[in-house]
């Protein structure tokens, strides 16, 4: 069975040990400015919200990709951007309706989260279970991937 | 290596930034952070400096862990002279902020001079300008770091920033980061105002900052680290669940909480804003004051408490902006807010806190003021035409007022912000003033705890529970249980005690670990992280050294032996109730004994051989 | 089933591989017509700028790769569709016949009709050919006149300095990639080519070229003129039609089709740069020529061509431009929609813009300079038609919290 980052806000404390694990495990530096999954605050709601790529099924990177730059995984799943072959075009950047694959200037190509080959450094750094990585079914991920595909939505409340 | 090696010099008059190479020569001596910036500031001022004239200087400061993944990694301080108490001023605070300044590529920013109008240090990793903060003056911390964020479209910078508090000057102003992580203490907002300085944004992108000397190491080291912080009943249970909070209930029972102004070691209301009530549900609208814990970064204990009022309570009604989660009470900040002063509503407790926050001012010696203020106030001193208000111990409604009126200088307000020494001064009774070297103390009576009162006497940024920690053997038996009115061996205790501080302080990371954390769980970290040797023994030398270079400079300044004292109440009136009923103060047994253990004539200053042991 | 691909650009690229999945019997042909493997114009750019090779801008990387699918390429261009005989006219004589025609054939540079186009040292950029030429000719010091500032006028810029020319930009208009930004952001990024030493010349339209001592005049009218040894047209692109004339396919802009790609004839569809579809925010028909929906039409029309029915759900237009390093977005009605409101803010000095346009509580548009973090997400809630509750008001106050009101609105995190 494939596995998903499964993500639950309410057990985040905002410490960005996942943020610094991710720019350690792809930058072998701590600077979280260069993390493929980022902690949102919100800081009225007394909220953190770690984010990153869902490997949707849609893979809009992937096909909106001129140069065939990104690949699918097939043990882990992930949408992977090739360095070498990647152009730093950007059109995956507004392809992707999650906003989850970004340019980097330092190194003029994209990147997204690549599951770590299936051991994510983000999960293996969370101090609080905040990130997991467990068996896609689990997640309930369905409900967000095809979030994309909706129409209306409701009225945000919060 | 863990350093970045690169100091930035802002020169306010002149308006230029320039870059210099770090001193590693006292990078080895000194570590980072506190005594780093520490012995940059005494090679460069005059310790008689007024510490309002230009002639003074700021630095802000990181530690070799600050941006790490070291639990706790995110540390920095501002080490400047303090106006409140004309010592050394070191205040440490966490947030983001520290760690974004080290991933810009800077160990250190040093501010000199002062700045012909209001400015703001924009840092955009090796770029560094001074923007115009016209329209930022008399704006608040929270109001200032929106607009920064929201003027150059980058919601990631991060911003330090000083509010009304320390613009006009209060002489305990806080330089608040991440809206509410502070350096809290000493008045080094009130030096950044006096600077003209309104705040520092920085955002730091850079990977090759800093390296670590031995990256596989260094994850050994900070992933044992974690384990035992998560396998420790404070660092793992007691801080994530109550925050420091979960002191306020047992320092009361043990008869240790001074409770308005230090005349009383119990507080009846102490429950009502404990760690315990923040999670109770409110009758008013059936939530609780506490929404959740937050962590700063990389902190794997996550002590910090998230709180939302009661949009109901008086002090917010009307004023929606108070509605939403910010930072909620610390320990000490409950204490100062609430028992100093004989208040126990927690939710005004919040709304001074958030005040502290969102302006830039200390809530302890806010707190501690108020309740000098409410003495004086009931002695008949203090009159309600002078104050302009009713001021009796436990009026919420007082408090609450104090505290908007305070940063902003208003009425009654100005004789707030110069703290409780001047004020008791003021009005003819500085023996009222709960103070050493004129700063408040914290939320432990000095004559229930007697290691903490020779802390308070000893330390050299005045009174403050952060420079040696007694509580944790007489409290908490952390390293070993010590009784709370015994005096042996705890002027050993405390050197040690203080020593260690000055590692943790200068290192970057928390002083929270070491509830959990001993030397020899932080030794590794810094080993695997810097270059050098860094032995056990080397790194408490490394704290010595730090502790008498800040005792040397305070003695240059004018202090003397005389100063490492206590209020007469302490050390004459006797705790009226509970475990330690009829306890005084027994700092004249213990101070000459922490003398002769610190290597320190009778007379308290380091002797020569001292001196060149240390080579300071 | 024969399937005929004409245009090997990205939306015939998967339109072939998309049927080859629906279709594994059919035969799928695919039509190149420049005498080029299937190739990516948008990374034109970067090999002008020497960061990659010509291998580079392939579609596809793997030699095999259209082999292993039994996709035939055939080099040669269409002259004319029999649409009764279901054959396509490849000149010469030659003819293929086809049960299933998608045409893809995207569009080439329309240039500017004054003397002198025809003058050696005269070039468009737009095909791989293009590039081989600029590159053997720009060399340190080469002066360019650039005619044109509109997206491919400002990505190609970059390539262009790194070898050293000496650059003039030409704007008929008062405003650089004008169809793309709204005045400030263009004026932004105008002033930030200046400062990297670019000339700009707005209100400039040549009347004509000359040679002369071996370089070229460039007439700008009213007596004045700019020497030359390189000048670049670039001033838009037209759809490839002009073989379908007689076909009785109906053109209006580009090829008319409905949701299932398909032309007015039936059997033949039409797909990216050449296709005038439905855009989803406005109703309206027109060409949207950009990657994303080049890719997501070809795929559709594939679909329906394997006899798998598919609905395109509408595109709008947003697009992601480098100037010189310097990264704009630009995404949907950024020029605001009649009773909407609209937010900015604006970083002069550091290059840093923003602004967000609403109809009602959804967002709508949006112009960006300066960053590219998370722009996806400006997809994703317009296109999602989000409706962003009280997160309007909030980024009305300030609208770089975009992501905290998508994660909020889009996706009730918070």
């Amino acid at each position: 069975m494939q596995k998903s980052l499964h993500i639950d806000p309410n057990k985040c404390t905002g410490c960005l040990q996942c943020e610094m694990a991710c720019a350690w495990e792809n930058h072998r530096s701590f600077t979280i400015a260069k993390s493929r999954i980022k902690v949102f605050t919100f800081h009225k709601e007394g909220r953190f919200v770690p984010y990153t790529c869902t490997q949707c099924d849609e893979a809009w990177c992937m096909t909106a990709c001129p140069v065939d730059a990104i690949r699918l995984d097939p043990v882990t799943g992930a949408k992977i951007v090739l360095e070498p072959t990647c152009v730093g075009c950007k059109v995956c950047t507004i392809a992707c309706p999650f906003g989850t694959i970004n340019y980097v200037a330092s190194t003029g190509k994209v990147q997204k989260c690549d599951l770590c080959d299936g051991e994510p450094a983000c999960a293996k750094a969370c101090p609080t279970g905040a990130i997991t990585y467990v068996d896609a079914d689990w997640t309930g991920l369905g409900k967000m991937r095809q979030w994309a595909g909706k129409t209306d939505t409701n009225p945000a409340t919060v | 290596m863990a350093w970045t090696k690169n100091v930035l010099r802002v020169n306010l008059e002149a308006g230029t930034c320039t870059t210099e190479p770090l001193n590693m020569q006292w990078a080895q001596d000194y570590l980072g952070q506190r005594g780093l910036a520490t012995k940059y500031l005494v090679s460069e001022i005059d310790p008689k400096v007024d510490p309002f004239s230009p002639k003074n200087k700021l630095i802000f400061v990181t530690g070799p862990l600050t941006g790490t993944m070291a639990a706790t990694g995110g540390r920095y301080s501002v080490v400047t002279k303090g106006p409140l108490t004309g010592a050394i001023a070191c205040s440490n605070s966490g947030g983001y902020f520290g760690a974004e300044l080290k991933f810009a590529g800077w160990d250190m920013v040093i501010f000199e001079g002062a700045s012909p109008k209001p400015v703001y240090l924009l840092i955009n990793d090796g770029k560094a300008e001074l923007v115009d903060a016209s329209h930022l003056w008399g704006k608040t911390v929270w109001e200032t770091e929106e607009t920064i964020k929201a003027q150059h479209q980058d919601p990631q910078i991060r911003v330090a920033a000083i509010g009304r508090a320390g613009e006009n000057r209060v002489l305990y102003a806080a330089i608040v980061n991440d809206l509410h992580r502070a350096a809290g203490r000493s008045g080094v907002g009130a030096v950044m105002g006096s600077k003209n300085l309104k705040a520092v944004a920085v955002r730091g992108t850079r990977t090759d900052a800093y390296q670590m000397a031995n990256p596989e190491a260094f994850f050994a080291a900070t992933e044992a680290g974690k384990k035992v912080l998560a396998a420790n009943g404070v660092t793992g249970q007691g801080l994530p669940t109550y925050g420091t909070q979960v002191l306020m209930n047992v320092i009361n029972e043990l008869g240790a909480l001074p409770t308005r102004n230090h005349r009383d070691v119990q507080f009846e209301g102490a429950h009502d804003i404990s760690g315990e009530a923040m999670h109770e549900k409110r009758p008013t609208d059936g939530k609780a004051n506490l929404v959740t814990n937050g962590a700063c970064f990389g902190c794997t204990i996550a002590c910090g408490r998230i709180s939302r009022m009661d949009p109901g309570h008086f002090s917010v009604k009307d004023k929606p902006q108070y509605h939403g989660a910010s930072g909620g009470v610390e320990y000490e900040a409950a204490w100062a807010l609430g028992a100093a002063n004989g208040v126990n509503d927690l939710e005004a407790l919040t709304y001074a806190n958030f005040l502290c926050n969102e302006d830039g001012f200390d809530p302890i010696t806010f707190g501690a003021t108020v309740g000098a203020a409410m003495e004086l106030y009931e002695m008949g001193v203090l009159t309600e035409k002078e104050v302009g208000f009713k001021l009796p111990f436990g009026s919420t409604e007082a408090m609450v007022k104090l505290a908007e009126l305070t940063a902003k200088g208003e009425g009654f307000g100005k004789i707030m912000g110069l703290g409780s020494k001047r004020l008791c001064t003021k009005y003819g009774h500085p023996e009222l003033s709960m103070t050493v070297k004129s700063q408040e103390f914290p939320a432990y009576d000095g004559r229930a705890l007697q290691g903490m009162g020779l802390a308070y006497a000893t330390n050299n940024r005045g009174a403050c529970h952060l420079r040696g920690y007694m509580v944790s053997p007489e409290v908490l038996g952390i390293p070993v249980k010590m009784e709370p009115q015994a005096t042996e061996g705890k002027p050993a205790m405390l050197k040690a005690f203080q020593d260690l501080t000055a590692v943790v302080d200068s290192a970057g990371i928390c002083l929270f670990t070491t509830f959990a954390w001993g030397l020899s769980d932080i030794q590794p970290q810094i080993q695997a992280a810097c270059e050098g040797d860094w032995s056990e023994e080397r790194l408490l030398l490394v704290g010595e050294r730090i502790w008498n270079m800040e005792r040397e400079f305070n003695l240059a300044a004018g202090f003397t032996a005389k100063d490492d004292n206590l209020p007469p109440r302490l050390m004459k009136e006797p705790a009226k109730t509970g475990p330690q009923k009829g306890a005084v103060s027994k700092l004249d047994v213990m101070l000459p004994e922490y003398y002769r253990v610190r290597g320190w004539t009778p007379d308290g200053v380091p002797t020569a051989e001292t001196r060149k042991r240390l080579g300071v | 089933m024969k399937h005929l691909i004409i245009g090997s650009g990205p939306a015939g690229v998967i339109a072939a591989e998309t049927l080859r999945k629906a279709d594994p019997a059919a035969e799928i042909t695919l039509l190149c017509g420049e005498g080029e493997p299937p190739y990516a114009r948008m990374a034109i750019p970067y090999l002008l700028k020497g960061e990659i090779e010509e291998a580079g801008t392939h579609i596809r990387k793997d030699a095999d790769h259209y082999d292993r699918l039994r996709i035939q390429l055939v080099q040669a261009r269409a002259k004319g569709i029999d649409t009764a005989r279901h054959t396509v006219d490849l000149g010469g004589g030659r003819h293929l016949p086809f049960d299933r025609l998608l045409i893809a054939t995207g569009s080439h540079p329309s240039l500017e009709k004054i003397p002198g186009m025809d003058l050696p040292g005269v070039h468009s950029c737009w095909t791989l050919e293009d590039a081989r030429t600029i590159l053997a000719q720009a060399r340190p010091g080469t002066r360019i006149v650039q005619m044109g500032a509109g997206f491919v006028g400002c990505i190609i810029m970059e390539g262009l300095l790194s070898r050293g020319v000496d650059l003039t930009i030409l704007v008929r208009s008062g405003y650089m990639v004008r169809r793309m930004m709204n005045p400030t952001a263009s004026g932004l990024i105008r002033k930030w080519c200046e400062a990297k030493g670019v000339k700009v010349l707005t209100h400039t339209q040549p009347r004509g070229i000359s040679a002369k001592e071996g370089a070229l005049q460039v007439d700008l009218g009213e007596g004045r003129t700019l020497p030359a040894d390189l000048y670049l047209s670039v001033v838009g692109v037209d759809p490839n039609l002009g073989f379908l004339e007689g076909s009785g396919i109906e053109v209006g802009h580009g090829i008319l089709v409905d949701a299932a790609m398909q032309t007015s004839v039936p059997g033949i569809y039409a797909a990216g740069d050449v296709a005038e579809a439905t855009d989803c925010l406005t109703g309206q028909r027109r060409i949207n020529a950009i990657q994303p929906n080049a890719v997501e039409q070809g795929r559709i029309a594939a679909l329906n061509m394997a006899g798998k029915p598919a609905q395109f759900r509408g595109s709008f237009v947003f697009n992601v431009l480098t100037t010189l390093g310097l990264v704009s977005s630009s995404f949907g009605e950024w020029q605001g929609v009649p009773g909407g409101e609209s937010t900015e803010v604006l970083d002069e000095s550091h290059y840093r813009y923003l602004s967000l346009q609403f109809d009602g509580d959804r967002l709508v548009g949006a112009n960006c300079v300066g960053f590219a973090d998370h722009v996806g997400a400006f997809r994703g809630l317009i296109e999602g038609r989000v409706r962003l509750g009280v997160w309007k008001q909030r980024l009305l106050e300030d609208p770089t919290r975009i992501m905290q009101a998508y994660l909020a609105a889009a996706h009730r995190v918070a």
